[in-house]
């Protein structure tokens, strides 16, 4: 089947997605996935992200389609003609969904540990714009632990699902879902109830943003200071196909193995994960390929978007100086939550 | 002329004997006996009648998408999860005359070929459920529910399902889902329901009073349907009137109406309540854009607005609105219209189901900046930014519901930005208790 994404026409098989399709072209054409997740059945379609404009819906019936289209559920049609970075309405959309994914979220980065391999900075840095119109008051929820080793930080979470749909599809006997509605919606196990599964710890892979932490690597380091390292061990449970993230000498995570668009590409178990932390554990097989997305491939966001002369604390006693003169007095007392209104 | 509301205030019409008596079931009878279920859905698809739950559908094309694989069982979902703030018909019709309903399940599920059929009816009005369950168990005791219905050999199982009382689940997907067991998200379409809906089998959602009319399109015939009305908005139409006017209530009337008689007409309405004039009027329940008084009599050509759903939405949606699901909601000069759109933007805030990001963060956004403009604490960019959030929430998101939160807010602002900016700039005037906006020369203002 012949698609055309912004003018560079691909063949590809029959039952392919536009995303699918715009990722074998290559990763400055794929739309932006935050919640499609390919090994996860039924992921996708909610963030809005991906939303493309398709100019042509296929060779018999070239008509435009009205609406923009999530990409990461629509499948190809023979002369498809699909519009994605070229088009305005694409981007002007895309806009937008950066905007309100940020809404409540608590632009934390300088604390969160996702922060470098996070997709919503990535997401935002691409498409989003600098500046912000809201004034509201962000909504907030406490971070609870989901058991042991996860930490749920429900301020940053995006509601992508990717969490709940591996709960679905890798755990048995499924604790985790969503509770309540709108931008009230949290994800939950049910007041709390520990996942005491052994492949719970992959939903922190899963998650784009860092809203499921790993609580043995909490605040220990910053993504871009460790070193990616591929390594395999035998282990009964899993495939034992791992990545370790070095610090120096130590280790101090391990986490799935993942493909160029942050996909698992096999689920580990939590044993691998949370407590095989020394270099004689595992058989290391050389460095890990470093993922375009990746902040620890050189130069990712440019090397001269920060001036040099404005040096980085200087900035942030500056942005905190205007941030603390800043007038609220207009906005009065906070509206009370829905909740409490009904 | 009535259709659906002829025997309504009948006593005891509730119940199968008085029902019988007034002509009820025949439908059943006919079809069943005489027809096959392909000559019913020609009968329907003649008669022109289109979805009355909002979309204006057509019926009969609808029903002809239903994929019918050998082998694959087939539903029939009546949406009786009417929660469209203004819009009360469908509740008023089965709490009266359940076996109205009832009756057109039966043929509407025969001419699909389905063999269980559901109504889904919003938690809040478990009461009707129970009349529903009453009129379905009398229909069994007389054997036109179950197997073998009048010996035609064509079996039928009617249930009635209560929802939680989610407004997202009379989205037909998130109605499926709903009913499934599932929490009531919508789904990504396609599919569409009529290839995969219930169970991952065809299905088609009907409105209550889309299928209670079919009785009477098989017992008179689809072109007798088709003479009431004008143009491609044929039949009768539910519509619920409230606010301010002298006769609020459902009433039955035939497509084609002239607004103006509706409203002032004593026989309809009867005007708006003494010493007020008539303002604003939501056309189609709350999610269809709101239309100020010299719009939505007359249109900007100069015609008179009728009751159809094509007159409606003459204009588009820069002078026009929708028919709707027929809540019709009347304002007069005393109604505070940012106060109006605060209380539907809240509505939606409320009842967004949280999936999609542009409706979960959208809708909390304009009802926390409407909150504000209403309290007083608006600013001047604030009517820009919502029309703003309103253009990125429209068409971005899984369901139409984004769409529907959007819109009201978008139309106020495009008809009432004066009264907006009068909010904003007079904000000690403007909270004061019973304040409201007069517009220089407008033919409500007092």
């Amino acid at each position: 089947m012949k698609v055309t994404i912004d003018n560079i026409t691909i063949d590809v098989e029959p039952g392919t997605t536009i995303m699918q399709a715009a990722r074998q072209i290559g990763p400055h054409i794929a739309p932006p996935a935050m919640c499609y997740y390919e090994p996860l059945k039924g992921s996708g379609g909610k963030c809005r992200g991906c939303l493309v404009k398709v100019t042509a819906g296929s060779e018999k019936d070239p008509r435009p389609m009205p609406k923009l289209i999530p990409s990461c559920m629509t499948q190809v049609q023979e002369g498809m003609i699909v519009e994605n970075t070229i088009n305005e309405q694409v981007l002007e959309a895309r806009k937008g969904i950066v905007e309100f994914l940020l809404l409540n979220h608590p632009l934390d980065c300088p604390v969160c540990d996702q922060a470098g391999e996070c997709h919503l900075q990535d997401f935002a840095f691409e498409h989003g714009v600098a500046t912000t119109r809201t004034v509201e008051e962000r909504n907030t929820f406490e971070a609870v632990d989901l058991g042991e080793n996860i930490k749920l930080n429900m301020n940053r979470c995006i509601l992508c699902y990717r969490c709940v749909y591996t709960a679905d599809q890798i755990t048995d006997g499924r604790v985790h879902g969503v509770m309540n509605r709108g931008d009230h919606a949290e994800i939950s196990t049910y007041i709390e109830k520990a996942i005491d599964n052994d492949f719970s710890g992959n939903i922190i892979d899963v998650c784009p943003v860092g809203a499921l932490t790993d609580r043995t690597y909490r605040f220990k380091n910053r993504v871009w200071f460790t070193k990616p390292v591929d390594a395999h061990c035998d282990c009964g449970k899993c495939s034992g196909q791992v990545q370790l993230w070095y610090r120096g000498e130590e280790v101090v995570r391990v986490t799935a193995r993942k493909n160029e668009w942050g996909e698992v590409l096999s689920f580990i178990c939590n044993t691998c994960r949370f407590e095989r932390k020394k270099t004689s554990d595992w058989v290391i097989e050389g460095p890990s390929k470093v993922a375009h997305n990746s902040v620890i491939a050189a130069n990712k966001y440019g090397a001269n978007t920060i001036k040099p002369a404005f040096g980085a604390l200087q900035a942030a006693q500056q942005y905190k100086k205007i941030d603390d003169n800043r007038d609220r007095s207009f906005l009065g007392p906070a509206q009370p939550p829905v909740k409490q209104l009904n | 002329m009535k259709i659906l509301t002829e025997h309504i205030d009948v006593q005891g019409i509730e119940t199968i004997d008085v029902f019988r008596k007034h002509g009820g079931y025949t439908a059943v009878e006919k079809a069943l006996k005489k027809m096959t279920p392909d000559e019913v859905t020609e009968e329907v698809k003649k008669s022109g009648l289109r979805g009355r739950g909002g979309a204006g559908f057509p019926m009969g094309m609808k029903w002809s998408f239903l994929a019918k694989p050998e082998g694959v069982p087939r539903y029939l979902v009546c949406n009786a999860d009417e929660s469209e703030p203004g819009t009360f018909k469908d509740h008023y019709l089965m709490m009266k005359s359940p076996h109205t309903l009832i009756e057109g399940m039966i043929v509407s599920s025969y001419a699909l070929g389905a063999n269980t059929s559901y109504i889904y009816i919003r938690g809040e009005l478990m009461y009707v459920a129970t009349i529903l369950e009453k009129a379905i168990q009398e229909a069994k005791d007389k054997g036109l529910l179950g197997k073998n219905i009048l010996g035609s050999g064509y079996d039928l199982d009617l249930h009635v399902q209560l929802g939680g009382g989610a407004y997202i689940c009379g989205e037909e997907t998130a109605l499926l889902e709903s009913l499934e067991g599932k929490r009531g998200n919508p789904r990504n379409k396609p599919p569409f329901p009529a290839v995969k809906g219930l169970w991952q089998c065809p299905t088609v959602v009907n409105n209550v009073e889309s299928i209670a009319a079919t009785s009477w399109i098989v017992n008179n015939g689809g072109d007798e349907y088709a003479k009431i009305g004008i143009g491609r908005s044929t039949g009768t139409k539910l519509i619920s009137v409230s606010g301010h006017v002298r006769k609020p209530g459902v009433y039955e009337l035939p497509l084609g109406l002239s607004v103006e008689d509706f409203i002032y007409a004593d026989e309809w309405c009867g005007g708006i309540r003494d010493g007020h004039k008539l303002k604003a009027v939501v056309a189609g329940g709350s999610s269809v854009p709101i239309l100020p008084a010299e719009l939505i009599l007359k249109t900007t050509n100069g015609e008179n607005r009728l009751m159809t759903y094509e007159s409606l939405s003459d204009g588009g949606f820069v002078s026009g609105t929708m028919l709707g699901s027929g809540g019709f909601v009347v304002m007069d000069e005393t109604t505070c219209i940012v106060h109006n759109t605060l209380t539907f933007g809240r509505f939606y805030h409320h009842e967004s189901c949280g999936q999609c990001s542009p409706c979960r963060e959208g809708t909390g956004w304009m009802d926390k900046v409407l909150y504000r403009i209403e309290h007083g604490k608006g600013r001047q960019e604030d009517i820009d930014l919502l029309v703003d959030v309103a253009k990125k929430i429209e068409g971005n998101t899984i369901c139409p519901l984004g769409d529907a939160a959007a819109w009201p807010v978008a139309a106020a602002i495009r008809h009432f930005r004066d009264e907006f900016e009068w909010h904003i700039n007079h904000p000690e005037k403007a909270t004061q208790k019973g304040a409201v906006f007069m517009r220089e020369g407008a033919s409500w203002s007092i």
